[in-house]
């Protein structure tokens, strides 16, 4: 296992080039442009101008190898200075711009990175964490009621788009529910508060429970379906009978046995969700007003800011294809007989 | 058991009617089916017996709740609703269905291809990779930017841009099915029923569809189930975005996101597309639950 | 806490000052914190970094210029003590050279003095060919700016420039700080993220924390130059969400004071303004939203002569079928669905300021569709194989219209879709991505300067009140081609010489009359043509509290243009 992980890991590299160098020839030839919102009264002269500054009208192969400097030499050392204070001579280096706001891509990516693993990561732990028992439930009690609500409603949420259950939980509880109630719940998310009390920590919670309530629905539905299946297929498997035969405790047979059987479809959703924790959720953080990653990669979409939307991505690329290298080696834990070898 | 002497008399049948026995037996599934082709039949047939045209613009009836003269009231130009959802759940369930079904195939052709041949996993695997990083609105753009005229002009501006957007969301989201179903594969490879079946020597080809096959089939149920939804509401998103279908053409998706404003003036209209749209997940969801039960034979029969 | 504490702290100033009772004056900060949302976030506080809206707007609250509009378009003294004219000398009778005097002790926020010299390096600034100056056409024609003293600023042209009020006027081009911008020219201007975020003023706020494309949070100016204003602490500036939401967080939750560009439906807005929290305020500038008609052919079997001026429209050239197109068009409808208070019906491109405003076309105003079939059918464009649609010459009156993706737009294709099949003209409709229909890459075919397209519709206006550079853009030698890279403001291709003479007769023509009589002239011979179809002037629609009091909102400078007036008034 651990030759394989290794090699994997080598395997990245190319992997992870090549999936670079294809993002930025998509981003780069889709037909959008930097000074596309720009109001009408700037002349294309002065544009024209504005695409030279940026470096944006460069052959692609140079525009690519500066992104390939700026990502992998020149940020990694601008964060090393800062974090211990060395002096790796980045002074005067040209670091990775974004378009529209001409400030260091990477800055802008960790400035919001805590509202979107606070706002993003607590919705997917909820929904996990909701989504397990459900799905177990479920299927050891398969068309019971507590089954058949279930799925009603898991499917019901799932078929709601965000644009959609986002604003009616923020016409209940912002607009019918009065301003002094206790139930009642801010609408727009305030990213610059900042938890120092009891007091900022409940602000920070109530903030936080409509759009994580409007994710969670998501995730659930979709991880509690799965867990279901994949449960519904073991359960009626022999090994089933024969610990039940054996005289095993029933609870020792569902969560151990079955469980842990059933979980490689499970797994393999869990891990191919959490780099979208880092993506963040697009229409949610619209919706609320959280700003986190998914704002920052829509506004740069449409913006043309091609350096903003080629580093998110490529993150993105990087966590997808390091959480399915963890799922690959999961698989070999939950089932020993797996072996890559 | 005592029926099954006579069963055995009975002239052979095939398994499939087994499946279909077990299927019908399925309260759910039932219904849900039931409920399924009620939706494709208004959908289909609805437009020959309703005659309004689904852009006709009456600007006196704009904003009109539910009554005879439009059985679901009216939107912001005075268009019909009912008229709007037919037209609209044609789409819709088109978009959903192909997308979904391209998805479903080719997803779980890399998946099995992958999780049972070795010597495929690697090229398979980061391909998934590959595409499950792709950007998918900058993709959308080049795409149409590339193919839009090309289509329009072999298969007119609506069906150009219909096979743009199924082909778009069918290849963009079979990454998660391919995954799934590759895992389970990995473990299925190794249990004894298929060391068996290999011990006696059965080909690849039968291995896969006799014995693999069959036994992922709940994952990609559910991947179907989820993947219908998904297709709705990211055609939906694309319209949103000026992608979709062209602003005069309805959609399920693109008429629940612009009743969404007037969510408070009349919830009605943000009810109907939703139902819709909430209906058809629904059935297609029992409808998968029986149909894996049905094809499950340690269930049948029971 | 932050926030409690300065709402307690003006409760307690209020209380003790009851003279001032309903807010109108006191001392600074007095009404603690004022929350605005914008639901576009700014992306910088430059302005010369960015163009946008957005941007400019934020800015404005610490950024200032030499004189600003106000909410009537007339040109105030801001940081300037007073308007140079021809009559007080301080523009020359040759109309080549402008001088400006400072206010007197002026001081920027970190107590240093603002001088003439601030004004010569924002020149210096924006000029630099290297730094992508979003605002460089406000330096056009401007040869020379020069600090003659600590407070009297020169500025040069290089020809006879009839409105001298361009440079370092209106908040696209306010001053900003020397000392602070000192390295940051031409090349290195995107490495100051610092002072691109934070820039020093002399407006009634300092930026106390900026975060890009989402909030941005001010203080009140101590060394501000009016004693008593501004009258908040602090502001909350938020971006993000959309136009419905951030209505709502104004109209209905009252989360917030201030709410920009809300262009949603009229009935929804009106119904969030009954609730009683909030009022809408609208303000109209320039902007028209018009249909260009493509007087090129964009038939894709051309080639490479697609949609260029060699090759016209098989119909549209006619100008009977444009007219007949116009007055099939109900524009108080247009504007009773898609815009309420923030529209109004106009049959000119050029609908302010009220002394260019033409009313020789106003017979646009109300819908003729039978005098438009009587029209077309005079002029013996019928339909000749029963079809429903129209023939011209054999072809039939097919087009394609096309606009950016915006809901209220949308509806506007579908009725004027309907209007004109009405009258025999068949429209297939196709909405695109703004950032790709504005946005000028030569590799797309769906740009709005390509127009390849019958008919295009947006809003286009100008900045400031002067519409000299406005009303050249449709001289031939604007019309984009792929000869200039398809660049170029003349969409709809029109070309005539008597109109590129008045152009000409234009830049020469000193004296507001006799300006404004050439402009008529021009716009009206631009609404002859029908290649042009203004539609609707559009107005900016905000909403503010009905705690929130001074607004005075201007669509020909930034809306904040006046925040240093604003206060709470009681609840």
């Amino acid at each position: 296992m651990f030759t394989f992980t290794l090699r994997r890991l080598i395997l990245t590299i190319p992997t992870l080039l090549f999936i670079s160098f294809v993002i930025f020839m998509i981003v780069k030839l889709s037909p959008s442009d930097p000074t596309g919102n720009l109001p009408l009264t700037i002349p294309p002269e002065v544009r024209e101008q504005i695409r030279e500054a940026l470096g944006a009208n460069d052959t692609l192969l140079v525009q690519y190898g500066r992104w390939l400097e700026q990502f992998f030499w020149i940020e990694p050392r601008v964060y090393l200075e800062r974090s211990f204070g060395w002096d790796l001579g980045t002074e005067g280096e040209i670091r990775l711009l974004s378009y529209q706001t001409r400030s260091p891509v990477m800055d802008l990516i960790m400035q919001r990175m805590p509202q979107t693993l606070w706002v993003v990561g607590v919705a997917y732990l909820v929904g996990i964490a909701i989504a397990l028992p459900i799905g177990v439930i479920s299927a050891y009690r398969q068309y019971s009621v507590f089954d058949q609500v279930g799925t009603f409603v898991s499917m019901v949420g799932f078929s709601v788009p965000p644009f959609f259950s986002g604003v009616v939980v923020i016409v209940i509880f912002s607009v019918l529910i009065s301003t002094d109630s206790m139930f009642w719940l801010p609408s727009v998310y305030d990213t610059t508060h900042q938890v120092t009390d009891w007091e900022s920590f409940k602000y920070q919670f109530r903030q936080m429970i409509m759009p994580v309530m409007v994710l969670a629905l998501q995730i659930t539905a979709q991880i509690s379906r799965f867990t279901r299946a994949s449960m519904l297929d073991n359960l009626n498997q022999d090994y089933v009978r024969t610990a039940r035969a054996k005289g095993v405790r029933e609870r020792t047979v569902v969560l151990l046995h079955v469980l842990r059987n059933s979980m490689i479809p499970v797994v393999t959703v869990i891990a191919l969700g959490i780099p979208s924790i880092f993506g963040g959720a697009i229409i949610t953080e619209q919706v609320f007003k959280v700003n986190g990653l998914g704002q920052l990669l829509i506004i740069a979409i449409q913006g043309g800011d091609v350096p903003t939307v080629q580093t998110l991505t490529f993150i993105f690329a990087i966590l997808i294809v390091l959480f399915n290298l963890i799922a690959d080696v999961l698989y070999g834990i939950l089932d020993p007989r797996i072996r890559y070898d | 058991m005592t029926d099954t002497p006579i069963e055995i008399r009975k002239p052979a049948r095939s398994q499939w009617w087994d499946v279909w026995d077990q299927f019908r037996s399925h309260t759910g599934a039932f219904w849900g089916m039931v409920v399924f082709v009620i939706i494709v039949l208004a959908v289909l047939l609805g437009p020959f017996l309703w005659h309004i045209d689904p852009t006709y613009i009456d600007i006196r009836a704009r904003n009109q709740g539910p009554s005879l003269a439009h059985p679901m009231g009216t939107d912001q130009l005075g268009r019909d609703t009912f008229a709007r959802m037919m037209s609209g759940g044609r789409v819709s369930l088109a978009v959903g269905m192909t997308a979904m079904l391209l998805a479903l195939v080719l997803g779980t052709l890399i998946g099995v291809l992958a999780g049972y041949f070795k010597r495929l996993d690697g090229p398979l695997m980061r391909l998934t990779d590959l595409f499950l990083a792709l950007p998918l609105l900058p993709l959308l753009l080049v795409i149409i930017m590339l193919f839009r005229e090309v289509l329009s002009a072999r298969f007119g501006p609506e069906g150009g841009i219909f096979i743009l957007m199924v082909s778009a969301i069918g290849i963009t989201s079979w990454m998660q099915t391919a995954r799934i179903v590759r895992g389970d594969v990995l473990a299925l490879k190794e249990r004894e029923f298929v060391l068996a079946a290999r011990s006696i020597g059965t080909p690849n080809r039968r291995m896969v569809t006799r014995h693999v096959l069959p036994n992922v089939l709940s994952p990609i149920m559910v991947s179907a189930t989820l993947g219908i939804a998904t297709a709705i509401i990211t055609e939906s998103s694309l319209s949103f975005l000026g992608l979709g279908f062209p602003p005069d053409f309805p959609t399920w998706g693109r008429l629940l996101f612009d009743s969404v404003d007037y969510l408070q003036q009349s919830p009605a209209r943000v009810i109907w597309p939703g139902m819709a749209i909430s209906m058809t997940v629904l059935a297609v969801n029992y409808m998968g639950d029986g149909l894996r039960d049905a094809l499950d034979p340690r269930i049948r029969g029971r | 806490m932050k926030l409690r504490t300065a709402l307690m702290g003006a409760a307690a100033i209020m209380a003790a000052a009851p003279a001032f009772a309903d807010g109108h004056e006191g001392e600074r900060g007095r009404d603690g914190q004022l929350n605005i949302i914008y639901w576009q976030a700014p992306s910088t506080l430059n302005p010369y970094l960015s163009g946008g809206t957005k941007e400019v707007e934020s800015a404005s609250l610490v950024l200032e210029s030499l004189g600003r509009f106000d909410n009537n378009g007339e040109l105030v003294p801001w940081l300037a003590a007073d308007i140079p004219t021809v009559e007080n000398g301080g523009v020359a009778e040759d109309l080549t050279s402008i001088t400006w005097t400072l206010k007197e002790g002026v001081m920027w926020s970190d107590g240093t003095p603002l001088t003439a010299a601030d004004a010569v390096f924002t020149w210096q600034y924006c000029t630099d060919p290297a730094g992508g100056c979003a605002q460089a056409s406000y330096f056009d024609g401007v040869e020379q700016v020069e600090a003659v003293d600590d407070r009297t600023i020169k500025i040069t042209f290089n020809a006879p420039k009839p409105f001298p009020y361009t440079a370092l006027v209106g908040a696209e081009s306010p001053i900003i700080q020397a000392a602070q911008f000192a390295d940051c020219l031409g090349a290195n201007a995107p490495t100051c993220t610092d002072a691109n975020f934070g820039p020093i003023g002399t407006g009634p706020f300092v930026v106390t924390e900026f975060k890009a494309n989402d909030v941005i949070q001010f203080a009140a100016n101590e060394n501000f130059r009016e004693a008593g204003k501004p009258a908040f602490s602090t502001v909350l500036f938020k971006g993000g969400g959309d136009a419905a939401a951030a209505a709502r967080s104004v109209l209905e939750t009252g989360e917030f004071d201030y709410a920009w560009n809300l262009q949603i439906d009229p009935t929804v807005l009106s119904d969030m303004a009954s609730k009683g929290k909030g009022t809408v305020v609208t303000a109209f500038g320039t902007s028209v939203e018009r249909l260009h008609i493509n007087q090129s052919n964009p038939d894709p079997a051309l080639g490479d002569a697609r949609a260029t001026i060699e090759e016209p429209h098989p119909f549209l050239t006619d100008t009977r079928i444009g007219q007949a197109m116009s007055m099939a068009i109900d524009r108080a409808l247009l504007v009773e669905v898609g815009y309420g208070a923030g529209g109004q019906v106009t049959c000119n491109v050029l609908p302010a300021p009220a002394v260019y405003a033409s009313t020789a076309n106003d017979g646009c105003k109300t819908q003729d569709i039978a005098g438009a079939n009587a029209l077309l059918d005079e002029a013996g464009i019928v339909d000749s194989n029963g079809d429903g649609i129209r023939e011209k010459d054999g072809i039939p009156l097919k087009v394609l219209y096309q606009t950016s993706t915006n809901a209220v737009r949308q509806d506007t294709q579908a009725l004027v879709k309907q209007w004109w099949s009405e009258i025999g003209i068949e429209a297939e409709l196709r909405n695109i991505d703004a950032s790709v229909f504005f946005g000028g890459d030569p590799a797309s075919p769906d740009t709005f300067q390509k127009f390849f397209a019958d008919v295009e519709m947006y809003t286009n206006n100008f900045a400031g009140v002067d519409p000299e550079a406005y009303m050249a853009n449709w001289r031939c030698s604007e019309i984009p081609s792929p000869a200039t890279q398809w660049q170029g403001a003349n969409m709809q291709r029109f070309c005539d010489p008597a109109y590129d003479a008045l152009v000409d007769k234009l830049a020469q023509t000193a004296g507001i009359d006799a300006r404004a009589a050439i402009v008529k002239e021009m716009n009206d011979m631009l609404m002859a043509s029908y290649s042009i179809i203004p539609l609707i002037h559009r107005g900016g629609v905000s909403a503010h509290a009905n705690s929130l009091g001074g607004i005075q909102i201007s669509d020909w400078d930034s809306e904040l243009w006046n925040i240093k007036d604003w206060y709470r008034a009681g609840e």
